[in-house]
């Protein structure tokens, strides 16, 4: 009845472990990414030709074809890399806190992010845009904090349940907070309203610049820590005995997924259920090796949220649904399948 | 029932036994009397305080002459034309709120099988959203809408939550915290859609807001509470005996299943068309059942001191909101920030307690 009985969940791996294997899947699922983005960069609410296309995105401007084109690559690229550092921050957090659940839209971080961010703008007059990135780690980081101090309380540890709940709440609160700084402000509140939803349309080429170097860091962060979250896994005392640090392993692995997930709120606003809905997904392919997971996780998000952002470009013309929307649509089944496969003693 | 037979006790209990029993029972009765009317005079008074006090001040007086529709020059419009209807709506609401919060509370055992965590209040307004801003309904049409969408997601809700034959607490919430993010994103994608919406309208369907309350808003949600709320206080004796078990409650002659269908239908349609009228007012319907449950004692029904306090939050907070910050800011905003460190209070209390949470 303890928490203890945590045995991995029993998947059938459906790519077995042959090296070669996996890595051709992995190739394969590069090539979709790249067939996903040409798709982004072809379709939109304007029908533009195969001329127009190769003009627009190798940097012609001429005519409106053309521009719509162009404005798309800067998009496609965000819209990537947003969705491998969401997708990775996702998998770090369920490995750290062997939570089915984590997501940091659902444990509040993106929340906390925002928050800081708008505080910014609103009380700091913050308005160098490599500070919002800082900004947003920043507040995402505390908000991690706190949600796992909350969450990890008392008896049992930090059990789904109690993340959840805790990540929600403090969403819920953060949220009024931000509503709260954003009110008295008509000068901001309409760029921030649009923001919070979540959408990757506002991509420029200096943006994506800026944002690189942030997820380069995150991505390498969590790339060193994989080896010592597949024996977290395994519950802490075996981790320890087999010579893992365990607190410097779980915190390096949280400054990695915090990175990511700030820096991608920064830009594109809170986004939530790709960092849960991936993740898994990625885990019934390839099974609990985190050294797999990371770039599995990293092309299937791209890949999702490339693909969502699409999706919600051409579901209503001639209006735009934003991706956030499109992968809280989405995700949210896969949140509630997630919870009816567990057991109720896991939960 | 109590004829079936017992077998006689060995002795009969002692008399002082009997009447230390007697009298504690007295004393919680005499409380509750107590602390429910408390309750209802504190109500009057936020009721009668929001109506007077604002950026021009009324005396009592010249508000009880509006409300009884003499003609005060000047209080006519501000306190009739404006405080009225908002404070109205604000009563009227809480009271909703409050009383379907509990029912759930109540029902599925659980303090956070609160509606408003579960997703319910949400696809009412996801509901309402919808057909504000892609049918271009108003009144009634919203209300209806509103109900069936709440009703709709607790359903799947139900439905989802069980397996094996039962419905466990833990999945349900989970569960409907998944349906209350979905709900969010379609109001959300309205918002988005709605171009000429301004933020503090768009905030309504958000966190709940009370700004421009017009008596038209008001009317369903008080039939509704009529009807529907009467329809949920006359199973008062049996939500009770259903907090011992379903067993106990069924050995009691209490029909449980019927009872629960009842009361979770009636207690939708309540939250649900005052949702309708002011959006999902955060948190409102989750806190004022413990809050009741804490002033009242742990005995006895909860309903009327529950509608009481979420009337008395509903009032308290908007006014506040209203008037306490530099900023208007809408109700929800100020019930969001109220009530979620409450559910991390409720989170560190339960685990230090050692209960499975």
């Amino acid at each position: 009845m303890s928490t203890a009985t945590d045995a991995p969940v029993p998947t059938t791996t459906l790519l077995r472990r042959s090296r070669r294997v996996r890595g051709g899947a992995l190739v394969l699922l590069a090539v979709v990414l790249v067939l996903v983005c040409a798709g982004s960069i072809a379709l939109g609410s304007r029908g533009v030709g195969l001329a127009d296309i190769w003009a627009g995105s190798t940097g012609s401007t001429d005519g409106f074809d053309q521009a719509a084109v162009a404005k798309r690559v800067p998009r496609t690229l965000l819209a990537a890399l947003a969705g491998a550092a969401l997708a990775v921050s996702g998998l770090v957090m369920q490995g750290i806190t062997r939570n089915p659940l984590a997501d940091p839209g659902i444990l509040g971080i993106n929340t906390g992010a925002s928050l800081a961010v708008v505080v910014g703008i609103a009380w700091f007059g913050l308005a160098a845009p490599t500070s919002y990135i800082w900004t947003a780690i920043l507040g995402a980081g505390l908000a991690a904090t706190f949600v796992w101090f909350v969450g990890s309380l008392g008896r049992g540890g930090a059990t789904p349940l109690k993340l959840t709940l805790a990540g929600a709440a403090t969403a819920a609160a953060l949220t009024s907070f931000v509503t709260a700084v954003v009110l008295p402000r008509p000068d901001i509140s309409e760029n921030v309203v649009s923001w919070q939803i979540g959408g990757v349309g506002g991509a420029t080429d200096e943006g994506l610049l800026r944002l690189v170097p942030f997820l380069a860091v995150g991505a390498l962060v969590c790339a060193v820590t994989a080896r010592g979250l597949d024996l977290l896994g395994l519950g802490d005392e075996l981790a320890a005995g087999l010579g893992v640090h365990v607190t410097r392993t779980r915190l390096l692995a949280a400054v990695g997924g915090v990175v990511l997930c700030g820096a991608t709120t920064a830009v594109c606003g809170p986004i939530a259920f790709v960092g849960l809905v991936v993740p898994h997904v990625c885990r019934l392919l390839v099974g609990v090796d985190h050294r797999w997971l990371v770039p599995f996780s990293a092309l299937g998000g791209a890949c999702v949220l490339v693909a969502g952002d699409v999706l919600g470009r051409v579901v209503l013309p001639p209006g735009e649904v934003d991706v956030g929307i499109v992968t809280a649509v989405l995700g949210a089944p896969v949140f509630i399948a997630v919870v009816r496969r567990r057991r109720v003693r896991e939960l | 029932m109590t004829a079936l037979a017992a077998p006689p006790p060995a002795t009969a209990p002692r008399q002082d036994t009997v009447d230390r029993v007697r009298a504690g029972r007295r004393r919680r009765s005499r409380r509750r009397r107590v602390v429910v009317g408390v309750l209802a005079v504190l109500v009057l008074l936020a009721f009668v305080a929001s109506l007077a006090l604002g950026p021009t001040v009324y005396t009592p007086l010249e508000v009880l002459r509006v409300v009884l529709g003499q003609d005060v020059p000047g209080a006519e419009f501000t306190v009739g034309r404006l405080r009225l209807p908002r404070a109205s709506l604000a009563l009227l609401v809480g009271l909703s709120f409050g009383l379907a919060g509990v029912t759930f509370q109540t029902l599925l055992r659980n303090p956070l099988a609160s509606p408003d965590v579960i997703g319910v209040t949400e696809g009412a307004s996801a509901a309402a959203a919808v057909a504000i801003v892609s049918f271009g309904l108003s009144g009634a049409g919203v209300s209806v809408l509103a109900v069936a969408a709440g009703l709709a997601v607790a359903l799947a809700i139900y439905l989802l939550a069980y397996r094996r034959g039962r419905v466990a607490g833990t999945r349900l919430v989970l569960i409907g915290i998944g349906a209350a993010y979905l709900m969010q994103s379609v109001v959300a994608w309205q918002l988005e859609r709605a171009t000429d919406v301004e933020i503090a309208g768009a905030l309504r369907w958000l966190t709940g807001s009370l700004n421009g309350a017009r008596w038209s808003d008001a009317v369903p949600v008080l039939l509704t509470l009529v009807v529907l709320g009467t329809l949920v206080l006359v199973q008062d004796r049996d939500l009770a005996a259903s907090r011992l078990g379903d067993d106990a409650a069924s050995s009691l002659g209490v029909r449980v299943e019927r009872m629960r269908l009842l009361t979770l239908v009636a207690a939708v349609g309540v939250i649900c068309v005052a949702t309708a009228a002011c959006g999902p007012i955060a948190f409102l319907a989750f806190l004022a059942g413990p809050i009741a449950a804490r002033v009242v004692g742990p005995h006895g029904s909860l309903l009327v001191p529950a509608s009481l306090v979420g009337a008395l939050l509903t009032l308290v907070a908007d006014f506040a909101g209203q008037h306490a910050f530099g900023t208007k800011l809408p109700v929800g905003v100020v019930t969001g920030i109220l009530g979620a460190p409450y559910l991390l209070y409720l989170i560190v209390r339960v685990n230090r307690a050692g209960g499975t949470l």
